[in-house]
């Protein structure tokens, strides 16, 4: 039986000043799949994500998330950026950006109060940071930042999970940690959907790949399509990555 | 004190707030030159304002301006878009531009409009008391307290509304984005709102002056506190202690109100760069100054834990074994001893427990980045801080 389809992307181009970055995208994600994201820099990665979000406006083709377009669906989906495109030096708290997740269900003007903080507190107990709450963002590690940054997104309870390489410049127990929170997202039936750079991790980590190079190469499940042909496809004939069978 | 007296500094008080706020965000976007650009742009907006209106102080003057200064906006992320040229040189080419026709449109009509380039360059605090709104012959007060009055007042209720939104999108673009708040409206509401805000403050303090109020609160602020209410609140009270000193400063050299308000906002802001308890450059050079002994003492707690045999440990060895200075070599011994980190029995130097411990600790944070155990050591050094 066929799964349902959490996101459809239909014949998706998105041009940089008139050069494409992704060119004419067909990519369904089956619901409750956590899937990598993979391809060589300049793939297109981060930007098909974000055209997804809306966050950039494609020259052609369309996105429905359940169905329906991402507009009217935001509240099922959470996103996380690439810890790099903030400036962590900004002046607030660890617990203030996990707030921030729960700005979309509270729309325009409203502020969090009681409900929304106690929900906050639980993601970063559940990310392992609730001792460093109140501590300046410029003071945590690359490790723990993510960690926010993850638990921003739990704290928006939705559907759909985006997370733009979530595993960058991350120490190891940070990463099984990450990792083992995905898991059990897809456990509990949600979609994850993750900008992966470690090819070696793929079959361990993910059920389900998609192969980019500004084309889409290939999609589907990891035992099926995560081979050498594919990564050759994608990255070329020179990639460094051996796969362990 | 004078009426008059009270009502400059009034004005210039509650301009200062007007500007200080806004200027948070600039600052926190990395857009202070922005604000440069939108004060000096604005001018040809309210030189045609005034030729309409013939008052400096008319809503359809301050209107034209701060859509010149939305315009300033627009065209340099128009020329920057092109991918021709970056943001700082598109802010060069659009503001002197603006700026200019503003100019020749003074110089063409100065005869018969009294506007002067002296007065839009600095503003002219000191006569601000004695344009008064008047209305069916009863005396409303100063002008420029009604105008800036209001423009502060729409910024509180803007502050206040929108908070949530502004600081999501300031520290966040992608997620703002995602989740609805549109980046673009909010980057044009606080453009917007700068806009305004230096069009009002621009009677009292003129152009340039106005970047002062604008950037150098947010900026010293900055550097005092990672909170953002904290820094608004600082901000703004930086904004207002310069106002009224800045004017006390003028009365007793009998000096330009705005020029002397922008030079204590100048030594504020350079007494806090230089004496801030975290940021400061004095704290800073001494937190570097610990992190460079430090960095000498784990290399000594390293040698220690790597040479069991006796000699390599001898005090009178590790001098030339380790090769340093000898003030050096003392001024680590005596960190180490200080931490209880290292025992000497008969002139043989050892690890404590303590020491060892340590010694483990922060190996495993320089190797394998391991943070769990360094989160104590934190405390007391500066090592560990990143």
């Amino acid at each position: 039986m066929e799964k349902e389809v959490a996101v459809a992307i239909d014949d998706l181009t998105v041009a940089y000043n008139y050069k494409p970055v992704l060119w004419d995208i067909d990519l369904a994600i089956p619901k409750g799949v956590l899937m990598a994201i993979v391809g060589p820099n300049g793939a297109g990665k981060s930007t098909l994500i974000k055209s997804i979000l809306g966050i950039i406006k494609p020259i052609a083709g369309s996105v429905t998330v359940f169905g329906k377009p991402y507009t009217k669906q935001r509240k099922k989906v959470a996103y996380v950026p690439q810890k790099g495109s903030v400036d962590w030096d900004f002046p607030t708290t660890a617990l203030d950006v996990v707030l921030m997740g729960t700005y979309g269900s509270l729309g325009w003007i409203k502020r969090p109060g009681k409900t929304q903080k106690k929900a906050a507190l639980e993601a970063l107990e559940k990310v392992g940071m609730l001792p460093f709450k109140n501590r300046q963002i410029s003071q945590l590690s690359g490790g723990q930042q993510q960690r926010i940054f993850l638990a921003r997104a739990l704290v928006q309870n939705a559907e759909i999970y985006f997370m733009d390489e979530p595993f960058q410049g991350v120490d190891a127990t940070t990463e099984k940690a990450i990792i083992n929170i995905l898991k059990a997202l897809r456990k509990a039936g949600k979609t994850v959907v993750v900008v992966h750079h470690d090819l070696q991790t793929v079959p361990e980590y993910f059920d389900w790949v998609t192969f980019l190079n500004v084309k889409k190469i290939a999609t589907g499940p990891v035992k099926d399509i995560f081979n050498n042909e594919n990564l050759i496809k994608t990255y070329g004939i020179n990639y460094q990555v051996s796969i362990q069978e | 004190m004078t009426s008059a007296q009270i009502v400059i500094q009034l004005i210039a008080s509650l301009t200062a707030i007007a500007c200080a706020i806004p200027g948070v965000f600039l600052v926190l976007r990395k857009m202070a030159l922005i604000s440069d650009a939108i004060s000096h742009a604005i001018l040809p907006g309210i030189v045609v304002g005034f030729f309409i209106t013939h008052d400096m102080s008319s809503p359809v003057l301050i209107i034209l301006a701060a859509l010149t200064g939305i315009l300033t906006v627009f065209l340099v992320e128009f020329i920057q878009k092109t991918g021709l040229v970056k943001e700082d040189t598109a802010i060069g080419l659009i503001f002197p531009a603006l700026f200019s026709i503003g100019v020749i449109l003074i110089a063409k009509n100065a005869n018969d409009v009294h506007l002067d380039i002296d007065a839009v360059l600095l503003g002219e605090l000191a006569f601000a008391p004695f344009d008064r709104v008047v209305y069916n012959g009863i005396d409303f007060g100063p002008k420029a307290l009604w105008v800036i009055g209001s423009i502060l007042s729409a910024i509180l209720i803007l502050l206040v509304a929108f908070f949530k939104e502004i600081k999501l999108s300031t520290f966040d673009v992608g997620l703002a984005s995602a989740l609805g708040f549109s980046p673009a409206i909010l980057h044009y509401g606080l453009m917007t709102v700068a806009s305004v805000t230096t069009v009002g403050a621009f009677d009292a303090v003129g152009a340039i002056l106005v970047v002062a109020l604008t950037i150098a609160p947010a900026a010293t602020a900055y550097l005092l506190t990672k909170d953002l209410k904290k820094m608004l609140f600082l901000a703004v009270g930086f904004g207002i202690f310069s106002s009224i000193s800045g004017y006390w400063l003028a009365h007793n050299l009998d000096a330009s109100i705005a020029g002397s308000i922008a030079t204590i906002l100048g030594v504020l802001f350079l007494l806090v760069y230089l004496f801030a308890p975290k940021s400061g450059m004095i704290s800073v050079a001494y937190k570097q100054q610990r992190q460079k002994i430090e960095v000498l003492l784990l290399t000594f707690l390293l040698h220690l834990r790597n040479h069991k045999e006796k000699e390599e440990r001898h005090i009178n060895h590790l001098n030339e074994h380790i090769n340093w200075k000898k003030s050096q070599s003392k001024k680590v011994l005596d960190l180490a001893l200080k931490n209880n980190m290292i025992e000497v029995n008969a002139n043989v130097v050892a690890l404590t427990d303590k020491g060892k411990v340590f010694t483990e600790n922060a190996i495993n944070y320089i190797t394998a980045g391991s943070e769990e155990a360094i989160e104590e050591m934190k405390k007391e050094f500066f090592l560990f801080r990143g």
